[in-house]
């Protein structure tokens, strides 16, 4: 029996995410006394693989075909499952990010497994499986079972700490091959976002909502964000107006996302926008209207006009990092 | 080109979520329930294909799954524009059991492209478009941020992580939609409220589909600690605070 873990990599190269998995499984498989396989599709050098051991996978698979280079949701959905077949897997543990979200409802009808989506702890319990999941964008959690004999979990990110552990793994290639006539989609054309942090991925999150009046004002934030090494971000309303690219809402109907820090900056805090950001290690609100909603979920917040105090975190930030 | 948009039907997002007695469901009381989001914006895509005729698109059916108690949901879309709809009359235990009803809804009826919402915001499970496809092994594109028509093919945007693809696909398909599929979600006006009243709705019993999943209870997120409010004229204090006491710079 296995726990089996599907990693992504960008370029050849493992992101947190991927690693984040591999702690999260190495957890389940620990609960399960299973051992974890670590799969992988995709140019993966053989040292970058091995990193995947560093963090608990004892078996490293590497599915490297030229008619996966892109996401086809059927094909990627057909290799994942005959691994999991061969490797006898139990749980499978995927990212909660869009991939997972292609990826693992589809293995969920192959397999016959019923799926927990967007978890961010570990089980409750394997016995029943039991597993505890948001709701209600965040305004509920529920406790979940999953009778079916395999289990599909999706993670949410920035949800789990990376564990390090001593490296026992070993990598293979996976002996599979996939018919050309499974792959129905192609991709033309690809607009990569370059030189920016992801948002998705950043653990400091700087964002701005309609109290800062005017798209001209974003300067001071974008230098906040830039002093402290993270990524910007915005509310609906601020991304609806054209204020700030779509990219950057967070919200129930934008990203969701779980930074170690969220600075949320003339947001007045609709329950919408906090379903998007409740995850968030810390929130940190500046607001001139002391009542509004996000002070609520925030443990630190300044009541005052940003235009005021921005630029006095960026110098306190700025002689900090001296 | 005959287009299916799946509805679900969720509490009002701003709902205040309160937990019934038991701990097994919320409170539905003075629960005001509205289209799912993600479907709603999804619906207005659809239409908006319909009305450029260079796309081909003949017809906007939607289909939902739920009890006679969801059918001002189905009124409300029939009334924003689509030309009929599907009711499985059953309580949705979980996305494999609704998935499975309206891939059979699909199986009966043929359609070229099924839409459904990346998620519905009582769950947020993100699964039933995905499974869906899996159930009539059809192509499916998730995260899809636009659907265009070139020369009559469907060429759809999907946002990946750090970036956007475009990715053409032949009918019949899937298109698992997020925001920004169409800019806001259209009104009802007065006319398409009048209209909806007569157009058809069929209502089909559900196949038998065992669940996989059971959620056994619910409650509230755990209150965060108190804010600490720091003085507007010494906002420094606030970076000192964060690199002392919470840790995260």
């Amino acid at each position: 029996m296995s726990v089996l873990v599907y990693t992504e990599n960008w370029d050849g190269k493992f992101k947190k995410l991927s690693y984040e998995l591999v702690s999260y499984a190495s957890a389940v498989a620990n609960m399960m006394n299973n051992t974890v396989t670590a799969l992988s599709i995709g140019k993966v050098g053989d040292d970058e693989l091995k990193k995947l051991g560093g963090y608990g996978a004892q078996k490293i698979l590497n599915v490297d075909i030229d008619l996966l280079t892109a996401l086809d949701n059927q094909a990627y959905t057909s290799v994942i499952a005959e691994i999991a077949r061969k490797e006898n897997a139990q749980v499978i543990i995927i990212s909660n990010n869009n991939t997972g979200k292609a990826l693992a409802p589809r293995l969920s009808v192959r397999l016959k497994a019923g799926v927990g989506s967007g978890v961010s702890k570990l089980p409750l319990s394997t016995n029943p499986f039991t597993v505890y999941k948001r709701a209600y964008s965040g305004n509920a959690f529920a406790h979940m079972v999953i009778k079916s004999d395999i289990k599909i979990l999706t993670l949410a990110q920035n949800s789990f700490e990376l564990t390090e552990t001593p490296n026992n793994s070993t990598v293979e290639k996976a002996a599979i091959s996939v018919d050309a006539s499974l792959v129905k989609t192609k991709v033309k054309d690809v607009k990569k976002q370059t030189g920016k942090i992801l948002l998705t991925d950043a653990d400091i999150v700087v964002s701005g909502g309609r109290g800062m009046k005017s798209p001209d004002n974003w300067g001071p934030l974008v230098e906040l964000a830039d002093a402290l090494g993270g990524a910007t971000a915005c509310s609906r309303p601020v991304s609806d107006e054209g204020w700030r690219p779509h990219e950057e809402h967070t919200g129930q109907t934008g990203k969701i996302i779980a930074p170690n820090l969220y600075l949320a900056v003339g947001i007045s805090g609709a329950t919408q926008h906090l379903a998007g950001i409740s995850s968030s290690k810390y929130i940190v609100a500046i607001n001139s209207d002391k009542d509004a909603p996000i002070f609520e979920a925030a443990q630190y917040g300044i009541v005052g006009d940003a235009m005021k105090i921005l630029p006095q975190l960026i110098t306190a930030v700025k002689e900090l990092k001296k | 080109m005959k287009i299916l948009v799946c509805i679900s039907n969720v509490p009002d997002t701003t709902t205040k979520i309160k937990i019934a007695e038991g701990n097994a469901s919320i409170d539905t009381a003075g629960i005001q329930w509205v289209i799912n989001p993600w479907d709603e914006l999804s619906l207005t895509r659809a239409l908006e294909l319909k009305d450029d005729q260079l796309t081909g698109v003949k017809s906007v059916t939607v289909a939902h799954v739920g009890p006679a108690s969801s059918e001002p949901t189905i009124r409300k879309a029939l009334a924003i524009g689509a030309d009929d709809a599907i009711r499985v009359n059953a309580d949705s235990p979980d996305a494999y059991f609704v998935a499975a009803q309206l891939a059979e809804v699909i199986r009966k009826e043929q359609f070229d492209m099924v839409m459904c919402g990346i998620e519905s915001s009582d769950f947020n499970g993100s699964n039933v478009g995905g499974m869906i496809s899996e159930f009539l092994s059809l192509p499916s594109v998730s995260a899809v941020s636009a659907i265009n028509f070139e020369g009559g093919n469907p060429v759809l945007t999907r946002d990946i992580d750090g970036g956007k693809e475009i990715v053409a696909i032949s009918a019949p398909f899937v298109a698992i939609v997020q925001k920004g599929i169409a800019k806001e979600p259209r009104i009802a006006a007065m006319r398409g409220i009048m209209l909806a009243r007569t157009k058809p709705v069929k209502v089909l019993e559900p196949i038998d589909i065992e669940p996989l999943t059971q959620i056994v209870s619910i409650e509230k997120p755990s209150s965060r600690p108190g804010c600490k409010f720091i003085d507007a004229a010494n906002p420094a204090q606030l970076i000192e605070l964060l690199k002392n006491e919470a840790k995260v710079i």
